[in-house]
């Protein structure tokens, strides 16, 4: 069995498993479980963002925090006024999820070109470091502003809404985090085949030929800095309504090595890394957080042994190596 | 308006999270923070809560722990699979105000109790109080307050006031200004997490100040007193215990002698409860208990005291009993007022040396029986 | 505002700037030789800290928990590179930052399963107790003296860089990898000694900024961040641009902390402009980051021309 093939499969059977378990905790009253797996799909959905510029790009952001609190703070600002029935900007607030969706990923694009229109202009370490800046500075913008609960964060008394769904309900919620997964997942995956996502690998490779057979690693670039933003604050919307929280600690420079993590251990460019680097993650924090307080201990072992000895990830493990890059 | 909603919220999930422990055991979730730089706070008051378990020989309690690593959205993680897995019927154990706003609001309304060893945001206290909400140790502005009162009676004329910039700073700063009658030489927000001083340190010196405020929890403070030390500037220095509990005081020295601090608990408090639990804390692990370890210490007892009146499935009857707070608290009485926070005695302690070893001793008292401001917010 | 309270400032600025510098100086050295990115510069940092007070606190001398904590610090990084680091030196820059961000999970774990939860005691020397008065500034003696420690090792650097057979070889290596190899020199040793010798600065500044701060897990973080923005604005790689982003770092963000507050004093209530002007100090040095790489996209002082 060749390694495409196997690839495909693995895939297939993460989609499948990330649907089956939970909906064999919906069936067996366990809405932990489904709660857990929404995490996953939420993280991973996160992380595809961010796929997108460091896998496909070879774009190392370390600052991509900074667009998972963005779209928390939008949703959770929304909420906030809906709650309070103040206006914001003018607006009312609003407690429904889609145009929360909507405002998430054009404030996070909006910050990420700006954000990616001055990084760009380096690269290797410098664009790693630059990245890393601009996300401590919206840290610290979060930490010290007290209109939204600056340190304290800002609790969600009231989920945002679905229309048809009870997001009240875990597995309505995983439903719709899972819906929306696909559909990154299918972005990711026609961005790759496109002649966009071509042109993207080939700057990574060689931007000297790239330009020279006339595409403009600049303006490639960009774009994709800006879809990878974008996506990571969709996640961040979601992931404020399920936990009823937002607060700085989500652009904290941790959370962006995070989701660095995320990637490496599901498999680099690979487009189901993020969904099992995600189930990885989230099963460490879960299964040894209650079995020793020094579960820090042996993830950073993990993660040593995978960066050392199993580059691919995962996927790559099981998969064998990738064909591109 | 929002009460209302969470009682709407909460009755369609307990219906579905009705307890499947025995009748007669209480289950406790405990979140703490066991690891990362705060991680002394969370295990002092985790091995309070032990002790008194341990003291009353407890086998009606069911507890699990699990380390939050000071991070908020892990903390509500693990309160989702305490509720949801564990189904735990009563949570605790959150050492940091954000990390309580996190978990707390949404736990109360799924009937889950929840009981605050140690932080007291003032939105709890206030508009967003709940039946299923107690704090068993103070509402944040209240020792600071205190620090604020006895300010005055040290006749204190000028005195530079400092905190971190994020809202248990402010509310210190508030809660100080509250009560403080003399002028203010100035006013200072540093870092969250600010290790170095210098520019702060050259400023009070330079304003003219008569004394000094300060809230700096942890190690902010063992940097800052660390550095107050070298800076030859030789002011008193009032404050709330929290920059001078046991846990820092062995790293911070000699540096924090003389300096005041409010408290509702200090190791050498005279009553029997006290005495018996400092004795058998030296005892068990070695050390001097802090603030946090009295504060988890209060919290098992309460627990304790309200298990042996009524079943915690009847989630109003374990209310009421928890309300009657019939347990020998290691602060002396205790009170509870309108919004479940505690109406107690500040009193104001020194930090001394007895016998090698840098601890706090009673000197005084600022308030014999203080309420917070916020309660008058909060309709329950 | 007093000319006494502004240049009290600016010592601190630049006290806080050459303390940057010894973390940096390490962190740039080991970039510039063997191009590699360690984020658990600032683990050996804490190590250096925690030895040091705890050997201070058995013997009663922090001269010998001084040595202690360089020593602990060299050694824990020598055996880090001998173990971990030598095998990522020709991997990307994303696995270096992985397995370094892995090192920081395991030692900083480590340091507190031996140590434990509660922050060390370790205090200044008597040598440099209390203040000393220099003109118009009452000035704590021991920030005196770091200024002193850390004008002693850029010193040390530069001999040791520019005058040493080993210097020589480092630079060799900075400049063609190969060409040292072919002379003879054997690669891995080397790497292993600037390793160590980058562990050494970092667990000699945790060390001496260790007795004016809290000796407690983590503490290597924040410290990381800024040597990072130090070295990236300074240029990677090079010394001379450590130093001058130390100075920049230090004395901005120390300025930024005193007078932003009282610029926004000038047409905001108190209360709020310690707000607003904190808010604003605080992301200072992220934004002259962000502003020195837009205008010099490999900073001040590139070391690869």
């Amino acid at each position: 069995m060749d390694s495409a093939r196997r690839e495909w499969l693995l895939n297939s059977a993460l989609a499948l498993a990330l649907f089956v378990v939970p909906l064999w905790a919906w069936i067996a009253g366990e809405p932990f479980i489904i709660t857990l797996a929404t995490r996953v799909a939420i993280l991973a959905i996160a992380a595809v963002g961010l796929n997108i510029a460091l896998g496909l790009g070879g774009m190392v952001s370390f600052g991509h925090a900074l667009y998972l609190g963005i779209g928390g703070y939008v949703a959770g600002i929304a909420a906030h006024h809906a709650f309070n029935g103040t206006p914001v900007l003018g607006l009312p607030g609003t407690n429904q999820m889609l145009p929360v969706w909507a405002i998430a990923m054009l404030v996070s694009g909006g910050v990420a070109a700006v954000v990616g229109a001055l990084s760009l202009r380096t690269s290797g370490i410098f664009f790693i470091m630059i990245t890393l800046a601009f996300a401590q500075m919206g840290f610290f913008f979060a930490l010290s502003w007290p209109a939204y609960g600056g340190e304290d964060g800002l609790p969600i008394f009231m989920r945002n809404q679905f229309p048809g769904m009870n997001t009240n309900r875990p597995w309505d919620l995983f439903l719709i985090a899972y819906a929306v997964l696909m559909a990154a997942l299918l972005v990711f995956a026609l961005l790759r085949a496109a002649r966009f996502g071509a042109a993207l690998m080939a700057i990574r490779q060689n931007p000297d030929r790239a330009a020279a057979v006339g595409i403009s690693p600049f303006g490639i670039r960009l774009t994709a800095f800006i879809l990878s933003g974008m996506i990571t604050g969709l996640a961040g919307a979601m992931m404020a309504d399920l936990t009823r929280f937002v607060s700085p600690a989500m652009m904290a420079w941790t959370m962006s090595g995070e989701l660095i993590v995320i990637i490496i251990l599901g498999g680099v460019g690979r487009l189901f890394g993020p969904v099992a680097g995600a189930a990885i993650l989230v099963g460490f924090e879960v299964f040894f957080g209650g079995v020793t307080e020094h579960w820090k201990l042996w993830l950073g072992l993990v993660l040593l042994a995978v960066v050392l000895f199993a580059r691919g990830g995962l996927i790559g493990l099981i998969a064998g190596r990738a064909r591109h890059g | 308006m929002k009460v209302f909603q969470h009682a709407v919220f909460a009755a369609t999930l307990a219906a579905g999270a009705a307890t499947m422990a025995q009748a007669d055991t209480v289950s406790v979730g405990m979140i703490t923070t066991l690891s990362g730089g705060g991680a002394g706070l969370g295990v002092d008051m985790r091995d309070g809560f032990q002790l008194a378990l341990d003291m009353a020989d407890a086998q009606n309690i069911r507890l699990v722990i699990e380390d939050d690593a000071q991070r908020p959205e892990l903390a509500v993680q693990i309160a989702e699979r305490m509720i949801q897995s564990e189904r735990v019927d009563i949570l605790t154990g959150i050492i940091w105000s954000n990390l309580a706003m996190a978990v707390v609001p949404s736990a109360v309304a799924q009937d889950i109790l929840y009981l605050s060893p140690n932080a007291g945001p003032s939105a709890l206290a206030g508009a967003n109080c709940h039946p299923n909400y107690f704090n068993v140790a103070w509402q944040n502005d209240m020792l600071h307050e205190g620090a604020g009162a006895y300010a005055n009676e040290l006749r204190y004329q000028n005195t530079f006031i400092m905190a971190p910039n994020y809202p248990a700073g402010t509310d210190a700063l508030n809660g100080f200004k509250r009560y403080y009658e003399g002028e203010l030489a100035g006013e200072l927000f540093t870092q969250v997490g600010q290790t170095d001083y210098a520019a702060e340190l050259a400023q009070i010196r330079a304003s003219g100040a008569d004394s000094i405020f300060i809230f700096l929890p942890g190690g902010m403070g063992i940097s800052f007193m660390r550095q107050y030390e070298q800076s030859g500037l030789d002011l008193p220095i009032v404050s709330a215990a929290f920059t001078f509990s046991q846990d820092i005081l062995p790293a911070v020295g000699s540096a924090a002698l003389g300096v005041f601090n409010a408290s509702q608990w200090s190791p050498d408090l005279d009553n029997a409860a006290n005495q018996e639990f400092v004795a058998a804390f030296r005892a068990e692990f070695g050390r001097i208990p802090s603030l946090y370890a009295s504060q988890g210490f209060d919290t098992a007892n309460l627990i304790l005291s309200a298990a042996a009146k009524a079943d915690v499935s009847d989630r109003a009857a374990f209310r009421d009993a928890l309300l009657e707070a019939d347990f020998d608290s290691v602060r002396g009485d205790f009170a509870w007022g309108p919004n479940q926070h505690p109406i107690q005695r500040v009193y104001i302690r020194e930090v001394v040396e007895v016998d090698g070893e840098i601890t706090n001793r009673i000197v005084g008292t600022a308030f014999e029986a203080h309420a917070d401001v916020h309660g008058e917010n909060c309709n329950m | 505002m007093t000319l006494a309270l502004v240049l009290e400032q600016l010592l601190n600025g630049v006290q806080f700037g050459l303390m940057l510098f010894l973390m940096s100086a390490g962190l740039t050295l080991v970039f510039g030789v063997m191009g590699l990115i360690n984020l658990a510069h600032g683990s050996l940092y804490m190590i250096g800290a925690f030895l040091c007070a705890a050997v201070a606190g058995a013997t009663g001398n922090f001269w010998l928990g001084l040595l202690a904590g360089i020593a602990a610090a060299a050694a824990a990084g020598a055996l880090i590179e001998v173990v971990v680091i030598r095998r990522l030196y020709d991997r990307d820059h994303l696995d270096q930052v992985l397995a370094t961000f892995a090192l920081i999970l395991i030692l900083s774990e480590g340091v507190r399963m031996i140590f434990g939860p509660f922050p060390l005691y370790l205090n200044v020397p008597d040598l440099f107790r209390g203040t000393v008065r220099l003109g118009i500034v009452d000035y704590s003696l021991y920030r005196l003296a770091l200024i002193g420690f850390g004008l002693a090792v850029a010193l040390g650097l530069w001999l040791l860089i520019a005058k040493t057979r080993l210097g020589i070889r480092i630079r060799a290596g900075e400049s063609d990898r190969e060409m040292i190899a072919a002379l003879g020199v054997n690669i891995r040793a080397l790497y292993t000694v600037v390793f160590a010798l980058g562990a050494a600065l970092a667990g000699l500044a945790g060390a001496l900024v260790g007795a004016i701060q809290s000796v407690q897990v983590g503490m290597g973080e924040p410290v990381l961040i800024l040597a990072f923005v130090v070295i990236v604005i300074g240029g990677i790689g090079s010394i001379k641009g450590a130093m001058v982003g130390a100075l920049l770092v230090g004395v901005i963000d120390t300025m930024g902390r005193f007078l932003l507050p009282r610029a926004f004093a000038l047409f905001l209530d108190t209360s709020q402009a310690m707000g607003v002007g904190a808010a604003l100090a605080s992301m200072l040095i992220y934004l002259l980051m962000a502003l020195i790489l837009i205008f010099r996209p490999k900073g001040l002082f590139p070391a690869h021309g």
